[in-house]
């Protein structure tokens, strides 16, 4: 009785954020699928009429999608090279006896928690600007020609700021997962007469795999949908140059209105992240079994 | 037996350590140190470290100009806000999944973990449209429902795996004392289960104030967080790089010294348990 009495109680508890889950999830989903199918542009009246696939044509064959996709591809995975690698190295270094370790690993960690609009901004003015930033002063030192960063190579330019805001998250995820292998088995290892090479190979990296899974994984769900860093530096431009999905709808309903093209688009990244996601879901599953 | 350490290699890793760790904080650093330069010395070539006039006049500049405090409250009404109501409807849900799971709990995780999956893109034009509609733009009490939404997903899943190492015998124990349900959850159960509640209220105020989608396109001026406020930086009038560096500093203070207690936590909650 007391079980039956303390199920029903547990349903309760949890019925408030099932249900507003469920909502959040599905209304926007649905009204931005309907949206999808309609010709609906708020600075234009319209009827509202039903346009069957137009408008996913149109926002797929429009050149702008293609330069976008392929802005989203190399900016997620630039990101990712960039902080994987950097994050092994600098979780390996970290792990070594040192001085000071806990204020190195303040330092290291620090980028992640500035948030997106200053990191973007402090990049680009105070370092990316070709006359009064850092590295304009440092290409001069050296009796170089100052780059114009975010016109010249925008998307490079992003990827900076942005593997700058991941690289700490990497390093801290794989840091953790790094100590909690056992000093035995590295021992072990070592009596073995493993050098370092092999013991890295055979020994760390396999023990490190769930993690790095993990942090590329939940990287590509947040780098997916980078956005302010592409607002407050380049727009997007020069031209479509850095424009990547998320940024393009956001350009194609808040700035052009067009409120039916970019529903079709929102529905194109939601398929797009969800193949990630259905990965990502089944690793952390797998992992709440053991 | 622990390894021997030559003191060579300890003084080497230690260098190198700390030249990568000043390198990547050092944009923090010299936005820190041009907020207290004047303009002139901000840009100044070559650019000067510690030798210059410092000056406050940029922090009570920034506030005189554009009223910077009453985005900073916007800030913490809504970090504040979001989270302590995703607490209220978290902590149940959790506490139930944990305490009494079925052979769907399981399910019902992994459903909310996938909520979180959906980009931010897919749902903003009809919570764009819906707060336009219902004079919502620019309201504190949207952006508090929607980033309330977003993380509700990560609050329930760091809430459910603290509960869950509460041992369930010690609620056998207290049952077998004669303790009732309601002095069970608050002599036995409450002081257990604080500190992942603290823990997780850190991590996501620390998630709320940084969160720069939501804001930026939902909230212009009235409303707007630090984040959208930042943001009006980028359109540069004249010189600003002080000023720029003032309003960063200050923004970026109170969640920079939060989240260097809280780096346990993020990597539990931001791994959904997976890594801890």
């Amino acid at each position: 009785m007391a079980t039956l009495h303390t199920r029903s109680a547990a349903r309760m508890m949890m019925a408030p954020s099932v249900l507003l889950l469920f909502a959040w999830m599905i209304v926007p989903l649905v009204m931005t699928i309907y949206f999808s199918f309609i010709d609906y542009n708020l600075l234009m009246p319209s009827d509202n009429r039903f346009l069957g696939f137009l408008n996913y044509e149109f926002f797929l064959t429009d050149p702008a999608f293609f330069d976008a996709l392929i802005n989203t591809l190399v900016l997620v995975l630039s990101v990712l090279v960039i902080t994987i690698v950097g994050g092994i190295a600098l979780a390996l270094l970290l792990d070594q006896p040192m001085f000071g370790q806990g204020i190195v690993r303040i330092l290291v960690i620090a980028p992640f928690f500035i948030m997106p609009t200053v990191a973007a901004l402090v990049w680009k003015n105070m370092f990316m600007n070709p006359v009064n930033g850092l590295f304009a002063y440092i290409w001069r030192l050296f009796g170089a020609q100052p780059v114009d960063w975010l016109a010249n190579m925008p998307l490079f330019s992003i990827i900076l700021i942005v593997a700058w805001q991941w690289l700490p998250f990497a390093t801290l995820i794989l840091l953790t997962a790094l100590q909690s292998l056992s000093e035995e088995q590295k021992e072990a290892a070592e009596m073995d007469g493993a050098g370092f090479f092999s013991q890295f190979v055979y020994i760390i990296l396999p023990h490190m795999a769930r993690a790095i899974t993990v942090v590329i994984l939940i990287e590509t769900i947040f780098l997916l949908s980078v956005f302010a860093e592409i607002l407050v530096t380049t727009n997007g431009g020069p031209g479509t140059s850095s424009t990547n999905l998320t940024y393009l709808v956001y350009n194609r309903a808040l700035l052009q209105f067009d409120i039916g093209g970019a529903s079709a688009g929102g529905i194109i990244a939601v398929i797009l992240a969800n193949i990630v996601a259905i990965f990502l879901v089944r690793i952390v599953g797998k992992n709440l079994e053991t | 037996m622990a390894r021997r350490i030559t003191t060579q290699r300890k003084v080497i890793v230690t260098a190198v350590a700390w030249t990568i760790g000043i390198v990547l904080f050092f944009p923090i650093l010299w936005t820190f140190l041009t907020s207290f330069k004047s303009e002139a010395d901000a840009i100044a070539s070559p650019p000067q470290f510690l030798f210059f006039h410092w000056t406050t006049e940029n922090y009570l500049e920034v506030q005189s100009r554009s009223n910077y405090f009453s985005h900073f409250l916007n800030s913490v009404i809504i970090s504040f806000g979001s989270t302590l109501l995703g607490l209220i409807i978290a902590v149940p849900s959790a506490w139930a999944m944990a305490f009494s799971p079925t052979k769907r709990t399981k399910d019902v995780l992994m459903w909310m973990l996938s909520t979180k999956m959906m980009p931010a893109v897919g749902a903003l034009i009809p919570i764009y449209l819906l707060f336009r509609n219902t004079g919502l733009l620019d309201s504190r009490i949207g952006l508090v429902v929607v980033l309330m939404l977003i993380n509700l997903p990560i609050i329930i899943w760091m809430l459910y795996t603290y509960f869950k190492e509460i041992p369930g015998e010690i609620l056998e124990a207290a049952r077998m004392d004669g303790a009732s349900l309601s002095k069970e959850i608050i002599y036995v159960l409450t002081p257990m289960a604080v500190p992942g509640i603290a823990s997780t209220l850190l991590l996501n105020i620390i998630l709320s104030w940084n969160e720069a989608f939501w804001t930026l396109n939902l909230t212009a001026s009235k409303a707007a967080p630090l984040t959208t406020f930042i943001a009006s930086y980028s359109s540069p009038e004249g010189l600003f790089y002080a000023k720029l560096s003032a309003a960063s500093t200050m923004a970026i203070a109170p969640i920079l010294i939060l989240g260097w207690f809280s780096q346990k936590q993020l990597v539990r909650g931001l791994t959904f348990g997976a890594v801890k």
